[in-house]
């Protein structure tokens, strides 16, 4: 399906301030589907989300839906509406008024009104509590009245600026799940605004990650996890390990060998093709690891070096280990399935093989040190106890 | 009697004591002279009579108090018409700047509100440079008269109480959350829909504030229709004063004063009246 809606270029300076809030950022909604922008608190999605909805115009940069400019348009003449970040109910309307505000302000029929209103509240499970003021309801609630209200006109897209941020995990996953249906049941485009990684990677086909006022990377949720442009998408999507590492050798057309600093030479699926000689860092997510007292078995494509654990935080579902290897300390995320019944638990001090496949270490090329400053990871050198 | 309820008495006490002594009973005093008749000296008389109320209906009664009525209710009108636009700007504007223009609203309270008035009366006057400038700029004839007509009392009315008007719904444009006027625009209504739906009933609670505070001084009002207004412009107030202070007349003072107090008390009966109603009947249907 062709391009929907497109952002070119667009850049925004706040007036009295240096750095752009929102920086050359250009993106393409394909019709019908759930796009997030993710990214830190102060990246500019709230920025970028008003300069689509109408309510800031761009320094720089156009807006096309359909093919058609509506940069300049006022947001009342966009087909765009929003579920703004703190859901934006009119406190002197009931609810039933406030998700008739969009039709009567396009002097639809009253009976019309009336029909769409009631489908509306129903769709969103809360006709009978129509004649309620906003301040009577729940945050759950109040946020299902915002997104009957921004659908009722049937706008070509709606925007989402982290909608479901004021309420508990539960309630949050509750109205995912209530998205999700809602979204098969209008096939209406979202934007969606969040800086919670795991609402953007269960809800979007696709996401783009933001930083700095800049698009980092788009791409469908596994990709951007598994194949992160810059460190700074893979520190922010999920956790991952970082070390500096050299292109040394070839192994084979697809495999180099690396020199890390303070670990033995590691096999890395080299699917950039860089050459030998390239400074690049390696990053490797915590759940690739394996943990196991005995070597691996089948040491092909396998790097496997010791290690000493540190630290052992159970989470229920899974385990972190912090472990010592050489000059290093890696965070290791094991799953357990019948993890009581397969073996004794590791334990504090225990040395043991740390190992994994040469296809799990992901070789990026730009890195900023700043960026893992911003995500609170530490620089890479400060891994030398 | 509950417990709760006695506590709530007498907590309230001190203060409805308070208003009673010094307000309900002066105000009853007042209406009671009004059915007094007057003495020779000035003073209030034996026994009882409905002569100073019939004497109101006298003909040139009803034209001061129709004066009265509108001119306070124009008041009323041109205050709020102007402070909204007021308090919606000044709640925008950053808080630096917010001060400095409340400061300068209220800077007039400085001046003493008699000279304040007598200030207008010279800029107004006949010699006065605002009649100069008109006729300069060919806006008025030599002759025209600035001074001594309602529209006078009009203007200074405005003046006077603007600052009440624009102070309570400043207070409230503050608390207003500007985010719901975007929420409207994003549904379509435009800038100007979007102030009437949104932010209007959103300010309505100072409106209604800035309504009571301008419109009740502006019916009693004395000293501007006094100094402005002159003998064609006068005011109820102007009539009770004139009652008493050189017909030396205080039943009929009073009766005005109790004419005037009905009107201003008449209505807040009223919407307390319907509000019991509306809240007993609760639970109706949305519109
Ligand atoms: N009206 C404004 N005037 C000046 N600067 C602004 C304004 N609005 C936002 N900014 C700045 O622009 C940058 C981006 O802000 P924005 O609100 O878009 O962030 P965000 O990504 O939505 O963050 P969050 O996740 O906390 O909501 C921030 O540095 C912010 O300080
Ligand atoms: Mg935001």
């Amino acid at each position: 399906m062709d391009g929907f809606i497109e952002l070119c270029g667009i850049r925004k300076v706040f007036p009295g301030q240096s750095v752009p809030a929102v920086d050359h950022a250009s993106l393409t909604l394909k019709k019908g589907e759930v796009f997030s922008l993710l990214g830190p608190s102060g990246c500019g999605k709230t920025t970028l989300l008003r300069i689509l909805g109408g309510f800031e115009i761009p320094d720089e940069g156009r807006i096309l839906i359909d093919g058609k400019d509506v940069t300049d348009l006022p947001p009342n003449q966009r087909s765009i509406n929003t579920v703004f970040q703190n859901y934006a109910l009119f406190p002197h309307l009931s609810l039933w008024d406030n998700v008739a505000f969009g039709l009567k302000m396009a002097k639809k029929p009253k009976k019309f009104i009336e029909d769409e209103v009631d489908r509306m509240l129903d769709m969103v499970d809360l006709l009978d509590q129509a004649d309620k003021k906003p301040h009577q309801i729940s945050g759950g609630q109040k946020q299902r009245v915002a997104i009957a209200r921004a659908l009722i006109n049937k706008p070509q897209l709606l925007l989402l600026d982290e909608p479901l941020a004021a309420l508990d995990l539960k309630l949050r996953q509750r109205m995912l799940l209530e998205l999700d249906r809602i979204h098969d049941e209008v096939g209406i485009t979202f934007l969606y605004v969040t800086h919670d990684q795991g609402e953007a990677m269960s809800l979007s086909d696709r996401i783009a990650v933001m930083n700095r006022g800049k698009i980092e990377q788009i791409g469908r949720p596994m990709e951007v996890y598994e194949a992160p442009s810059s460190s700074f998408v893979a520190a922010f999507i999920g956790d991952t390990n970082f070390f500096r590492a050299k292109v040394v050798s070839t192994v084979s057309e697809d495999y180099s060998m690396l020199a890390v600093d303070g670990l033995p030479e590691v096999l890395a699926y080299n699917d950039k093709k860089l050459q030998n000689g390239q400074q690049v860092y390696l990053s490797i997510r915590p759940e690739k690891f394996r943990i196991s007292r005995e070597a691996p078995a089948d040491p092909t494509h396998i790097n496997m070096m010791r290690g000493k654990i540190l630290d052992i935080i159970y989470l229920g579902s899974n385990t972190k280990y912090r472990v010592q290897c050489d000059h290093h300390i890696l965070m290791i995320t094991q799953q357990h399935a019948r993890f009581l019944l397969d073996m004794k638990p590791f334990t504090w001090d225990e040395e043991v093989w740390v190992s994994w496949n040469a296809d799990d270490g992901y070789m990026l090329q730009r890195f900023e040190e700043s960026d893992t400053n911003l995500l609170g990871i530490p620089p890479v050198e400060d891994t030398v106890p | 009697m509950t417990r709760r309820k006695w506590r709530e008495w007498t907590l309230t006490l001190p203060s409805m004591g308070w208003l009673v002594f010094f307000f309900v009973l002066p105000t009853f005093l007042v209406a009671l002279i009004a059915f007094k008749p007057r003495s020779l000296g000035g003073g209030i008389g034996e026994g009882w009579t409905m002569a100073t109320w019939l004497d109101i209906l006298q003909p040139s009664y009803p034209l001061v108090v129709w004066r009265t009525l509108w001119l306070s209710a124009a008041t009323t009108a041109l205050c709020l018409l102007l402070a909204i636009p007021v308090a919606y700007w000044l709640a925008r504007l950053s808080q630096e700047l917010r001060n400095w223009m409340l400061l300068l609203i209220i800077l007039p309270f400085w001046t003493n509100f008699l000279i304040r008035i007598f200030a207008w009366w010279s800029l107004l006057h006949s010699e006065g440079c605002l009649k100069h400038t008109l006729v300069w700029l060919g806006l008025a004839s030599p002759n025209t008269q600035l001074l001594y007509n309602e529209w006078a009392v009009l203007l200074v009315l405005v003046y006077t109480e603007l600052p009440f008007a624009i102070l309570p719904l400043f207070a409230s444009a503050e608390k207003f959350d500007f985010g719901l006027l975007d929420a409207a625009r994003d549904l379509g209504a435009t800038r100007f829909q979007a102030f009437r739906k949104v932010f209007l009933p959103g300010v309505r609670q100072g409106m209604l504030t800035a309504f009571v505070v301008v419109f009740i001084p502006a019916l009693g009002s004395y000293a501007v229709p006094e100094i402005v207004g002159g003998p064609t412009s006068e005011m109820v107030g102007n009539k009770i004063a004139q009652k008493v202070f050189v017909d030396r007349n205080l039943p009929h003072a009073s009766a005005l004063a109790t004419l005037l107090a009905l009107v201003v008390l008449l209505p807040v009966i009223y919407s307390i009246f319907m509000r019991r109603i509306k809240t007993t009947q609760r639970g109706g249907k949305r519109s």
